[in-house]
């Protein structure tokens, strides 16, 4: 018997004065060339069904409506426009608070779903307003649109429970095998189904989806990290796995302020007695090419929770993202991909969105223009967190709970891990759309508040990433094994198969393993923050995982095989052998090239981004992304300081792929060089910086990707070792690749990203690039040398014949930044500005900019002059000393350190004999130019 | 004995630890609580001497920001909030607040999106308006720098010069309007001059090392504290 249901009524609000959205969408189609329909408009619109009087009418109106602001009509209207509509089942936050509300109202409305009206003029032309609409306005991963009005379903999907389904295997030979990994995409290598097929031949009976599907997501590259367990095979004998360098690396360092390293959801470092620090920084890149918003958003969530999942408080967000170059034309866009623009424009609002709503300030991070990004671009988010009295859990244990907190379970990430282990093509948008992730930041606010502080109450924690709970629960139970019922999942709808259930990747979930005497001290709490509580099964300690649904049991799996059983990769490295040969470069307009390069989008003012982000909440942001008397120069490392803190933590950045291009070991250095050297430009205590490496290349099982990849991993390990900073975690990125529609393939290039994290034992003495005093003299610290190979300055003035070497590695860097730490800590530094990027020309720019001061730098005699202005040679700061302390200063570095300028109150820079104003080095850098 | 404090959350408010640490600095005793709980606990209302509704994203801005957190404190509070109000005690919105009191009608006029389109990190200078009746600038002399963090500041109002020449206006934006505000209005107060709700994040600049650019000794003349402090005097009755 089934009730008559009303029909679904709508109101259409609509803002009185422009609506900020249409500019946003007027901008967002003038940025990639689409006509923009006049008369464009924006309106909410709000459907509901439920038997509503006028009254409950008003009072919906009076609640949704602000008089000030917009006008809400319930007339379906009838003007030109389409209407925006989530996709069933994507997750609609608007319309869950539509029903809160109703019902403290008392108002009976029964479903609601929430989109967007855009109207244009009557008469443009319909092919013009699809343009616009799929172009600009829709995400058809997430959205359907309709010319007119919308009336989407608001009726529940009836719940059908369905069984797993057995898929025959054990009996295919090689080629069938191939053909299931294709049909399912699984994404697992010929050896890997041979060994899959051959232990359920042994067990006698054929795996179920879920079973087959939780072997592919954690032997996936994203979960398991195949490349980097792989053994490599040079041609020149064997060498260890990537992972195990990198793991011995921070071994011989042996830094006593390591408390975990490469264990678990995050790196832990403790700077100062009782206080831990977590680390981590992830990729996004698959799902930020397909869905920009969703994409960098759920990035966000999900290093936070890494952070959460390791029983640390989130503390702040870092981003560093690599887009292809804004200026092309749409047609220059190969098909499936969308223009950087756009793809910049929704990564940094989903960054944005969530960071700032969660509540944490976002805070460093770069910006990288790279034509390899366009079809790829990079998306890498980073977390840090912090804890006192760290709770190191050692659970599970049997008998404990297995607990699901926070966000339901949707359709939504299904299958994300092998996916990412995907290449992508022009059908990748259309085939991933279950891939993408639907962010709510709230949800996981709540998660925070429920977690932090509550840590005596479960025995292990782990977030719900990649591979969902089959990752997080199949973990945990790791050698202790579980017992799971997929029926006690919360779902955001129904109609989910028992496998998706199990593989879902919907985000602001955690797991925890809870004794079974805190099991109701949690779920009070839980209730109490808002965070929804499912108790779905036990660690059983028979080592077993097994998992139901209902009475139908859908995966039973000895852990032991799940996590141990695949087979060892070997992959095979042709390694790099780059020119190292030195050459020069002649520029002869040295005031334009410096300009030039100020403008690069590389290296121009960061400014329209950063005021996207909240930097300033927790009152910790000490030095800030933006720095200077007019806060348009960039910072070279951040500080963040608790309040009550005298002491803090800086964070540099350390990224270079175009030296990857030509030499990706010597880049594997210089990438931690720079991340060390932005931490110790700040004041940081070059002896306590911990590492993050980010790996994010093409398809390793090309040779040269797989050597380039070994190359760099040589590099930042020997610098690692060198300045005695340990890698404490890391996460690779593989197969950043896509295949044109001609078959040819477009990798990423070297893409290491590095993450310094570093004590900083005086947040009052921070330094930063601006200049103070007229009159101070200017010091160079370090070696400079003809090395352009993967220079700004080539991106300016392009070079003809050979390239010659990128810069090489300074071994006297690490002694050089104690020294200058010694000389900051005696207060003998007025301002400090690291080298990189466009060399001493841009840095002596920076430094002008930020203190709004002149200076004048010489140039020695017979040193090259373009070497000398714009070189990338690694290992060298320009340091602001008072004239007072020059001597003491000087002293510090054994000939280290040269004099080279002063400080002056003119409104311009000299370089030698050439002048640039002031005023032109801030409109280059600020885009005012 | 210090005055308390409580400082109103809903989930998603998230500056809630910020500006109770600027209460701490200020001297008051602040305590933070969920206004679902607060509707259960009349009492702890009832024993404020000030009352502050925290930033944030309460309920993730749905329906619009502010919207649910209001119905919280008018539909689940009744008339608590108001009645402490009548007693007397300073009441303060800040940004998510600020939102939030004026749709639950303590505070007039509204706050619409940007003018520029976008949410807006910076930093800002407030100048306290002379003739403005609310307690919380009473006794302002310097600008107050502070940083602004929303997506949704400007002030709306259907007559602002009769609001200012009522004294409704308290602070107003020294440095580059950021938001389109109209009149440059960046907090205003109610008519009993207890309530103020304003869109700068004072309680991110208690302490001298937080200012992005002076140094200490200037940083010291202009830090937010100052309207801590003096809502804090006020509700001593100093």
């Amino acid at each position: 018997m089934v009730e008559p249901v009303p029909p679904p009524l709508r109101l259409t609000i609509t803002a009185v004065a422009r609506d900020p959205r249409v500019r946003a969408l007027r901008t967002a189609g003038e940025h990639i060339g689409i006509d923009v329909p006049d008369g464009l408009g924006v309106s909410d619109v709000i459907h509901v069904s439920g038997d509503l009087s006028d009254a409950d009418r008003d009072r919906l109106t009076g609640l949704l409506v602000d008089p000030l602001l917009q006008v809400g009509s319930w007339e379906t209207p009838i003007d030109h426009g389409v209407e925006v509509t989530p996709l069933p089942g994507v997750t609609d936050s608007e319309a869950a608070a539509v029903l809160v509300a109703a019902e403290r109202l008392g108002v009976p409305v029964r479903a609601a779903v929430t989109g967007r009206r855009i109207t244009f003029a009557t008469d443009t032309p319909e092919d013009d307003a699809r343009r616009f609409i799929e172009r600009v306005v829709a995400n058809p991963v997430v959205e359907t649109w309709v010319f007119g009005a919308a009336t989407p379903s608001l009726d529940p999907v009836a719940d059908t429970r369905h069984r797993a389904e057995r898929i025959p295997m054990t009996a295919l030979d090689e080629a069938g095998l191939a053909a299931l990994s294709t049909e399912r995409g699984l994404a697992l290598d010929p050896a890997e189904l041979v060994v899959i097929r051959d232990h359920f031949a042994g067990m006698g009976r054929e795996p179920t989806d879920a079973e087959l599907e939780t072997l592919a997501q954690t032997w996936s590259e994203h979960c398991a990290h195949k490349t980097f367990r792989a053994v490599i095979e040079t041609g020149d004998g064997d060498r260890e796995p990537l992972l195990r360098q990198l793991r011995d690396c921070t071994d011989s360092i042996d830094a006593p302020f390591v408390r975990s390293a490469f264990v678990g959801n995050a790196g832990v470092v403790e700077y100062t007695p009782g206080t831990t620090i977590a680390l981590k920084a992830e990729t996004h890149n698959h799902p930020s090419a397909i869905e920009p918003f969703g994409g960098a958003n759920t990035g966000v969530g999900g290093v936070i929770r890494d952070v959460l999942g390791i029983a640390h408080r989130p503390i702040a967000v870092t981003d560093i993202l690599c887009f292809g170059p804004a200026d092309q034309p749409l047609s220059a866009i190969p098909e499936g991909s969308l223009h950087p623009l756009r793809i910049a424009e929704g990564v940094v609002d989903g960054v944005a969105d969530y960071g700032n709503k969660i509540g944490l300030p976002t805070v460093a991070g770069a910006v990288l223009y790279d034509p390899a990004y366009t079809t790829n671009p990079l998306v890498f988010a980073g977390c840090i967190g912090t804890a006192e009295n760290w709770a190191e859990h050692d659970g599970p244990h049997a008998g404990d709970r297995v607990v699901v907190l926070g966000g339901r379970t949707g359709r939504d990430g299904i299958r994300g891990a092998t996916f990412s282990s995907a290449t992508m093509d022009a059908t990748t948008g259309e085939v991933a759309g279950a891939s993408v992730q639907i962010g709510d930041p709230i949800t996981e606010k709540l998660l925070i508040d429920a977690l932090v502080g509550a840590e005596d109450l479960f025995s292990a924690i782990t977030d719900c990433g990649a591979g969902g709970l089959s990752s997080a629960v199949g973990e945990m139970a790791e050698g202790v094994g579980a017992d799971v019922d997929l029926a006690l999942v919360p779902l955001k709808y129904a109609g989910l198969e028992p496998w998706e259930i199990w593989l879902s990747e919907a985000q602001e979930r955690m797991v925890i393993a809870v004794p079974p005497g805190s099991v109701e001290a949690m779920r009070h709490r839980c209730d109490r923050f808002g965070v929804e509580f499912s108790d779905i099964g036990a660690f059983t300690g028979d080592g077993r995982l097994v998992v139901r649904c209902a009475e139908d049991v859908v995966v039973d799996l000895d852990t032991g095989f799940l996590h141990d059983g695949r087979p060892q990769r070997r992959l095979p490295a042709h390694l790099p052998n780059p020119d190292r040969t030195p050459v020069t470069r002649r520029v002869d307009d040295t005031s334009a090239t410096l300009l030039d390069l100020l403008a690069h989008p590389n290296l121009r003012s960061r400014a329209e981004i950063i005021h996207r982000y909240d930097h300033e909440i927790r009152g910790t942001t000490v030095v800030r992304p933006l720095t200077g008397v007019e806060r348009d120069a960039p910072a070279d490392g951040v500080v963040l300081a608790e309040p009550r803190d005298a002491h803090g933590i800086a964070i540099g950045i350390g990224v270079n792929p175009w030296h990857g291009l030509v030499d990706p070991e010597w880049m594997g250095w210089s990438v931690v060089d720079e991340a060390v050297r932005n931490v110790v430009a700040v004041g940081a205590d070059p002896s306590r910086i911990s590492l993050l490496d980010n790996f994010s290349f093409g398809d390793p099982r090309r040779r040269s990707t797989m050597g380039d990849l070994v190359a760099s991993v040589d590099g930042c390990t020997a610098a690692a070792a060198a300045f005695s900073a340990p890698f404490v975690s890391g996460k690779d990125s593989l197969n950043n690749e896509y295949t044109a529609s001609d078959g040819s393939r477009h990798a990423v290039p070297p893409t290491l990203v590095i993450t310094a994290v570093a004590h900083m034992p005086d947040v009052e003495a921070v330094v930063t690039p601006r200049l103070r005093t007229p009159g101070d003299a200017l010091v160079l610290l370090g070696r400079t040398a003809p090395e352009f190979a993967g220079s700004h300055l080539d991106m300016v003035r392009p070079h003809d014949g050979p390239i010659g070497c990128a810069p090489s590695p300074d071994l006297e860097a690490p002694a050089r930044y104690r020294a200058l730490h010694a000389a900051m800590l005696d207060g003998e530094v007025a301002a400090c500005h690291d080298l990189s990027e466009g060399g001493l020309a841009v840095a002596a720019a920076e430094m002008c900019i930020a203190g709004r001061l002149g200076a004048y730098v010489e140039r020695p005699e017979g040193v090259d002059a373009t070497t000398w202005w714009f070189a990338e040679s690694m290992g060298r700061l320009l340091v602001e000393v008072p004239q007072s302390d020059l001597g003491s200063f000087l002293k510090r570095f054994d000939g280290d350190a040269e004099v080279v300028g002063t400080v002056t109150d003119e409104a311009r820079l000299r370089l030698g004999d050439v002048e640039v104003d002031l005023d032109a080095l801030v409109a280059a850098h600020t885009g005012g130019r | 004995m210090r005055p308390p404090a409580v400082v109103i959350t809903g989930p998603g408010t998230n500056r809630d630890p910020d500006v109770a640490l600027a209460l701490e600095l200020a001297g008051a005793d602040p305590d933070i609580r969920l206004a679902g709980e607060l509707a259960g606990d009349r009492g702890a209302l009832t024993g404020a001497a000030l009352v502050v509704v925290a930033g944030g994203f309460s309920y993730g801005d749905a329906l619009g920001a502010g919207r649910l957190l209001a119905l919280d404190l008018t539909v689940g509070l009744g008339d608590g909030l108001r009645e402490a109000v009548e007693r007397g005690v300073p009441v303060i919105g800040i940004c998510n607040g600020f939102q939030v009191l004026t749709r639950a009608g303590l505070l007039p006029g509204s706050l619409g999106h940007n003018s520029g389109g976008s949410f807006v990190c910076d930093w800002v200078e407030l100048e306290p308006v002379p003739d403005s009746r609310s307690v919380w600038t009473s006794g302002l002399v310097d600008t107050v720098h502070c940083p602004i963090a929303h997506g949704e500041g400007r002030y709306v109002h259907p007559d602002p010069d009769a609001l200012q020449a009522n004294g409704g206006v308290a602070l107003r934006y020294a440095s580059e309007n950021p938001n389109g505000s109209v009149n440059d209005i960046a907090g205003v107060c109610d008519e009993t001059g207890l309530v103020l709700g304003l869109m700068p994040h004072p309680e991110n600049h208690v302490l001298t090392r937080q200012h992005p650019v002076l140094d200490a000794d200037e940083s010291r003349r202009h830090l937010g504290l100052a309207l801590f402090e003096a809502g804090v005097r006020h509700a001593v009755g100093a």
